[in-house]
């Protein structure tokens, strides 16, 4: 009930006054979708810094990454955002998973105590966020739990979200897949990695920055 | 395990159905704690009815958080069926609305099981498949 009455008075306030804060966008979906690699292309292109590492190994994210002030001048529309990439949202955790990528038993359990903690730490940063883009890999079946979950738990506190299906450039890349799983959201495909459609996504950003 | 002749064979499957009403009255915290003591009995629980999206969300953090604390535990697998009403009528969709309020989602089935027993459940819009460990 308060989360509702902050959020209606914000509206309220940014509707009277313009928008005095950076929008807080939260990159949310499921280990290895390649949230981190679009975040990484954005701040890239408007900071000229990276925000975190990628590696193919799940969980490579595993404390949420924040940048501050990313403004992003796109076809003479101006918004700054916050940006914060956050850990791969998951429900098991197995340290022999890690095994396979040559890490000892150390490292790999000490990795998998760290992917708990951000799975909860990503669940938490929840509520903080304006509006929030769940990143899919486009290559893989969209109609796991998590991600319905993902999605369904960001509509509940009536937070705007667009769904991004990355890794299009991949051979079993299945777009329309994503967008029969979620009808009701805007959907945008995109390769983080080939920096493949990015006009469509900056585009589709703004569209979602007013919903805020 | 796997014979000479890749045959997959599991040494038992304890298969515990839970009927919504038992956990109708139940908070947030201790649905959640019934389920996944359940589940650390390596039980495959079918709930008939699914958890309300921040009871989901609420299961993933205290599944997280109990990976941490209980050895061999290693999560969760967790699909939720429902009859598709994309093309039911008007009538058929109020009855469901309202059978959902009063039942947590009567028709609908939720499937959890501990990660070490169930390995995968892939699911499609028409299909269920549950590939055991």
């Amino acid at each position: 009930m308060i989360r509702i009455l902050k959020d209606l008075s914000k509206r309220i306030l940014n509707s009277l006054f313009g928008r005095k804060e950076d929008i807080k966008l939260g990159f949310y979906g499921p280990p290895n979708a390649g949230k981190t690699s679009l975040a990484n292309v954005i701040c890239k292109d408007w900071t000229g810094e990276d925000i975190g590492k990628v590696s193919d190994v799940p969980h490579e994210t595993r404390h949420v990454q924040v940048k501050e002030k990313v403004e992003i001048d796109y076809k003479g529309k101006k918004l700054t955002f916050k940006i914060a990439d956050t850990p791969g949202i998951a429900t098991k955790v197995d340290y022999e998973d890690f095994l396979k990528y040559k890490m000892n038993k150390g490292t790999a359990k000490k990795r998998a105590k760290e992917a708990t903690q951000g799975i909860i730490e990503s669940i938490k940063w929840l509520d903080d966020m304006d509006a929030i883009i769940v990143v899919l890999d486009a290559s893989q079946n969209p109609y796991s739990q998590v991600n319905i979950t993902v999605v369904g738990n960001i509509v509940a506190r009536k937070k705007p979200v667009l769904i991004v299906g990355n890794k299009i450039d991949l051979r079993k890349a299945n777009l329309k897949k994503i967008e029969a799983a979620f009808p009701d959201y805007e959907v945008v495909g995109i390769s983080a990695r080939k920096k493949k459609n990015m006009d469509d996504f900056y585009e589709a950003l703004f569209r979602l920055a007013k919903k805020i | 395990m796997s014979n000479k002749r890749g045959v997959t064979r599991t040494r038992g499957l304890s298969l515990h159905v839970l009927p919504f009403s038992e956990i109708q009255h139940l908070s947030i915290t201790d649905r959640i704690k019934k389920i996944l003591k359940l589940i650390l009995g390596n039980k495959v629980v079918i709930l008939q009815g699914r958890l309300r999206v921040e009871e989901e969300i609420r299961l993933v953090e205290d599944t997280m958080a109990m990976i941490d604390h209980v050895k061999q535990f290693k999560g969760i697998e967790l699909a939720v069926i429902e009859p598709n009403l994309k093309e039911a009528n008007i009538l058929d969709k109020m009855k469901h609305g309202l059978a959902n309020k009063l039942s947590g989602g009567a028709n609908a089935l939720t499937i959890i099981g501990p990660a070490t027993i169930v390995k995968e459940i892939k699911k499609d819009p028409k299909k269920l498949e549950i590939y055991l460990g």
